[in-house]
């Protein structure tokens, strides 16, 4: 079973945003992560580039998958994951310790869009 | 053991021996050392072998054992028509008067190249029912590029510029979208319905003023005919649209029906599939391009046309699509696909579809209780299989191919179509007899027997091949494509 | 027919078990006015005698000449090993390598092909080939937009083959990129034009030749850091054979270098098939299209090649690949490989020193004959442009009546010749003669 975690919100195309005050913690959850299987490689933004909730944003690659990564909420990346360049195994170890970008929000009312904890597990069907 | 061998050929290189016999220098006085400005030339030596041609043979005899090709055994990939390649081909492509013409040659030296790659054309143009070819696309994809740079090029001359989506089955090779991408088109997808035909009721509402085209193949990836083609062409052609054929799958229906007669208007060949040309490990092929009547100038440059009193020559058309070869297209290729149309004839070309599909039909029937079938009735060149019919092994489609692999067989291919999970896509050709299919039909059978009393054999195979399952992710998560970079 | 192993008896059993009555109940579902009906307008089947007759009838209307033509394709020595090494069955009829258990040949071919491209152009990777050196520079093309995300201008020197040139601007045309052409001065790309193009800070990448069309060697002193400063990559599209001697694209500074393979030692084969090659820096290698073969090892630990970072291609990416590019030219880098292992760095210096050689003198002896003069001033290695005072086309004709394949005509009084190690001095001898007794 994937797990979950409370708090978070959650976008149907198995992205999560962790809110902390004007910045989102963007990354995959441990389903989409758990389907993907090991990932090799996390195609990221540059800082300061924008992005739009529900536009892709990079991708995750495993050996013979790729999946977009679709962000879940509107903003200016600050900061991406560094450290996902040479270990991208690391958002396979713990999907939401391992965020990918960190995006300053540009309208912190489109949350709302997203699925709780619970929702998501619903739509997981878990 | 031979099998064992895994030196690089680097690995064998030694200080001071040599490869090559080169003529005298016969020209003294012209130095490159001082004709040359220094900071011109390279600053380091490259790091590349240094050994003796009889090191070289025996290098790549060994790796050529580690091989599997058409000549080794049955290779019943599904898509990539793994038919015998004919050695009088490779002998008549590597004729010196060919060989060694250099592709500048005026062209009244060249009168003879020049009568093989139009008479392959015109070969190409009857066989299809399209009006004109052109053989200067390198491979298919590289075809289907070139075909929609035409449907493209249509619609502009015409002024027309909004037609910019391009629709294809959802069942549609990958390479598709990607053509279509690097050409400027939007994709959009339409659905199959059960059987795995395009859905004519879904694609309708799809038709409209911004449609460029669509992109099929008949028979489709599943090797099922698209009997509603005569319907989809009247309903693209109405709405402004043009159709494309992707050859894939014209071995099929070679001899026996043809795309122009079903209403494309652009497509392409694989000479590697259909016309028996090698395929060389990944390559060389070539992607001929066929246009309907009136579409013929929109070929890419240059075209080799012939004049009344039978010279052919070269030449531009300003409102083509354009250039995509540096010249005529993989000319050995084109050599060896026109020899292969010379030996078969008129008489033989014709059965090259029918046997195709009988040898897959015979395979489909004959496996159909092991390995489930999801779309019953007789199939064109190829079938698919989704997985075992027994689910409850455990053992994937992977598997399957991975023990076959032990068995002596090349595995088919797996995964592809996407319309099922655990697809094992079966294209056995016309060049195999009964007896190699009645033998792989028992290899087949005895996997499916296996993967229900052994199923962990069948998971951890293959065992008997030069080297067992490997360590993809580490390959992908630190790639080491050199061997600088492997020596770290 | 040799090539169907059906006999009746086969195909009444088959045609039993496929559940049908005859070879036409398996098209039945086809509608009936699709189904081909009347003879193919196609000679009848040929022995393998009468194939043999009919295409030494075809090469006679081909004339065999000797080539002093060059202009990216260039005839120089091809080792006899080859061939039979690559008519090897298992080579030449195997597939792409998607079954790596039972591709090792082929997978440690590429991977050895890598390593001697990334060698010669001192690049850090390099994908496993693409079809030619027109579509692997348009292929860096897209690479350059691809990277700069956001820019869609690439620019390209005038002394690029027009080839190469023609091809990039088809790509281009139709995937929305702008080609802007640099000029050129006294035969070499300038410089001053460069620099004022990259002014407008939207140029995505820079596309040079090495040597250029003419021949000559040209001087990228600061060009890359020119390129960089503006953030646009420098493509060099350089002659694999002469990088044994030449500064490499890397030592240029360049991002991506790209071009054919063709002279090292592929015969001209009337234009087909060759093998572009396309490397590139580490960081790029993401947007590097086509295949890439990597080193890993099996459960056993054994040492072993296997496609790589497939994540990136058609197959998966389908229309976010950077490229629609499917396969590689296998059997060509085969051939590559084959020949660069003979002739190691010291054959290849000493090709090069042959042609220069050659090159040279047939030069000098051509302004000596008073009817050409050197269109340039300026450094090359085994081709030369010349101006002619004698209609080039009268010069053309002369050798071909000579049996020689004169140079190239690149401008209306402009003629281009290269050597070859392959040329010998009675065969440049003649030529020169020719062009004395005009």
């Amino acid at each position: 079973m994937s797990k979950i975690v409370e708090g978070l919100y959650y976008a149907e195309s198995h992205e999560y945003v962790k809110i902390e005050g004007e910045f989102g913690y963007v990354g995959i959850t441990d389903y989409a992560q758990h389907e993907l299987g090991n990932v090799v490689y996390v195609d990221m933004p540059d800082v300061e580039d924008e992005v739009e909730a529900g536009a892709d944003f990079g991708a995750v690659e495993s050996v013979k998958a790729a999946s977009d990564l679709i962000s879940p909420v509107s903003g200016t990346v600050v900061e991406v994951n560094e450290a996902l360049n040479d270990q991208p195994e690391l958002v396979n170890a713990d999907p939401y310790a391992n965020w990918i970008i960190k995006v300053q929000l540009s309208d912190a009312t489109e949350v709302e869009n997203l699925m709780d904890a619970e929702a998501y597990k619903a739509h997981i069907g878990e | 053991m031979i099998r064992n061998y895994d030196k690089l050929i680097f690995e064998l290189s030694k200080e001071g021996r040599m490869g090559y016999s080169l003529p005298k220098n016969e020209f003294e006085g012209y130095c490159m050392c001082c004709g040359i400005p220094a900071h011109l030339k390279r600053e380091t030596t490259p790091e590349l072998p240094q050994v003796t041609e009889f090191d070289v043979v025996r290098h790549y005899t060994n790796l050529s054992n580690k091989n599997f090709g058409v000549d080794t055994g049955f290779y019943p990939l599904g898509s990539c028509t793994m038919k015998y390649n004919p050695r009088i081909n490779e002998e008549m492509a590597a004729h010196p008067a060919f060989t060694q013409l250099h592709p500048d040659a005026p062209t009244e030296c060249a009168q003879g190249a020049l009568e093989v790659y139009y008479n392959l054309a015109a070969s190409l143009s009857e066989l299809s029912g399209l009006s004109a070819f052109t053989l200067n696309p390198y491979a298919g994809a590289h075809g289907e590029l070139t075909g929609l740079m035409i449907m493209r090029k249509y619609h502009m001359l015409r002024g027309d510029h909004k037609r910019t989506k391009v629709i294809v089955p959802d069942s549609a090779h990958g390479t598709n979208p990607a053509s279509a991408a690097v050409c400027g088109l939007q994709i959009v997808e339409v659905k199959s319905t059960a059987k795995g035909t395009v859905d004519v009721e879904a694609l309708k509402p799809l038709l409209d003023d911004t449609v460029a085209g669509i992109m099929m193949t008949n028979p489709n990836t599943l090797g099922i005919f698209e009997t509603e083609i005569p319907e989809i062409a009247k309903l693209v052609h109405e709405c402004g649209g043009l159709l494309y054929y992707d050859g894939a799958n014209l071995n099929a229906v070679l001899g026996k029906c043809r795309p122009g007669d079903m209403g494309f208007d652009i497509m392409h060949i694989n000479l590697h599939k259909t016309f028996s040309t090698p395929h060389g490990g990944g390559g060389p092929g070539d992607g001929p391009v066929g246009v309907r009547a009136g579409l013929e100038h929109l070929l890419p440059n240059p075209q080799v046309k012939k004049n009344e009193q039978g010279i052919f020559y070269l030449t531009t058309d300003e409102e083509s699509a354009g250039c995509v070869s540096g010249f005529l297209g993989n000319f050995a290729v084109i050599v060896r696909a026109y020899t292969y149309i010379l030996t078969l004839g008129r008489e033989n070309v014709k059965m090259v579809g029918p046997l195709a599909v009988l040898n897959a039909n015979y395979v489909k029937e004959s496996l159909k209780n092991e390995y489930y079938l999801p779309i019953e009735g007789v199939c064109k060149h190829e079938f698919v299989f989704d997985g075992l019919a027994d689910k409850s092994t455990g053992v994937t489609t992977l598997d399957i191919a991975k023990r076959l692999l032990d068995y002596g067989y090349h595995a088919p291919t797996i995964y592809f179509p996407l319309l099922f999970h655990q697809s094992i896509m079966i294209e056995p050709t016309e060049t195999e007899s009964k007896e190699t299919l009645d033998e792989f039909i028992a290899v087949m059978k005895k996997v499916a027997q296996e993967a229900a009393e052994t199923p962990d054999v069948v998971k951890a195979a293959p065992y008997n091949t030069p080297v067992r399952r490997l360590d993809e992710t580490t390959a992908a998560r630190f790639p080491k494509t050199t061997y600088k970079q492997m020596k770290g | 027919m040799k090539y169907f192993p059906h006999t009746q008896e086969d195909i009444d059993s088959m045609l039993k078990v496929a559940g049908v009555k005859s070879l036409d109940d398996l098209f039945s579902e086809i509608p009936e006015q699709l189904i081909f009906k009347r003879e193919f307008a196609l000679p009848e089947a040929m022995s393998e005698v009468e194939i043999r007759n009919f295409f030494d009838t075809l090469g006679k209307k081909n004339c065999k000449l000797t080539c002093f033509a060059g202009a990216g394709v260039e005839d120089h020595y091809a080792p006899s090993i080859i061939t039979p090494l690559i008519q090897r069955g298992e080579f030449l009829t195997a597939y792409t390598p998607y079954q790596p258990e039972i591709s090792q040949g082929t997978l440690q071919y590429i991977f050895e092909y890598q390593s001697m491209i990334c060698e010669l152009t001192g690049m850090d990777v390099t994908n496993a080939s693409m079809y030619d050196g027109t579509t692997a520079t348009a292929e860096a093309m897209m690479m350059c937009v691809a990277a700069a995300k956001k820019r869609r201008k690439v620019l390209i020197s005038s002394t690029i083959n027009p080839k190469v040139k023609k091809v990039v601007e088809t790509y281009a045309f139709y995937n929305g990129v702008t080609v802007e052409t640099i000029e050129e001065r006294d035969g070499v790309t300038n410089l001053d034009n460069l620099r004022d193009k990259l002014q407008g800070d939207d140029v995505a990448g820079v596309i040079v030749a090495q040597p250029n069309f003419y021949g000559i060697i040209e001087d990228y002193t600061g060009v890359a850091e020119m390129c960089h400063e503006k953030k646009a990559l420098m493509v060099m599209n350089a002659n694999p054979s002469a990088l044994a001697v030449l500064r490499t694209p890397a030592e240029w500074g360049a991002d991506i270098a790209c071009g054919d393979g063709q002279t090292l030692g592929i015969p001209m084969n009337y234009g087909g098939p060759y093998v572009g090659y396309l490397a590139c820096t580490n960081s790029l290698v993401r947007k590097l299209p086509g295949r890439i073969v990597g080193s890993t090892t099996d459960v056993d630990g054994k040492r072993a090649y296997v496609l790589t970072l497939q994540a990136r291609e058609q197959h998966i990416r389908r229309e976010k690949a950077n490229s629609n590019i499917c396969s590689n030219q296998s059997l060509m880098a085969l051939y590559v490989t084959i020949y660069t292992s003979l002739m190691g760095h010291k054959g290849l210096k000493e090709v090069n020193k042959l042609s220069y050689a050659g090159a040279h003198y047939l030069a000098e002896q051509l302004v000596a004959t008073g009817k050409c003069s050197m269109a340039f001033d300026k450094p090359f290695l085994n081709e030369f442009a010349v101006k002619t005072n004698v209609c080039p086309k009268k010069i053309q004709a002369a050798l071909l009546e000579k049996g020689i394949l004169g140079g190239v005509r690149i401008a209306d009084d402009m003629l281009l010749f290269c050597v070859t190690e392959q040329r010998t001095k009675a065969q440049i001898e003649l030529l020169i003669d020719t062009v004395k007794n005009l």
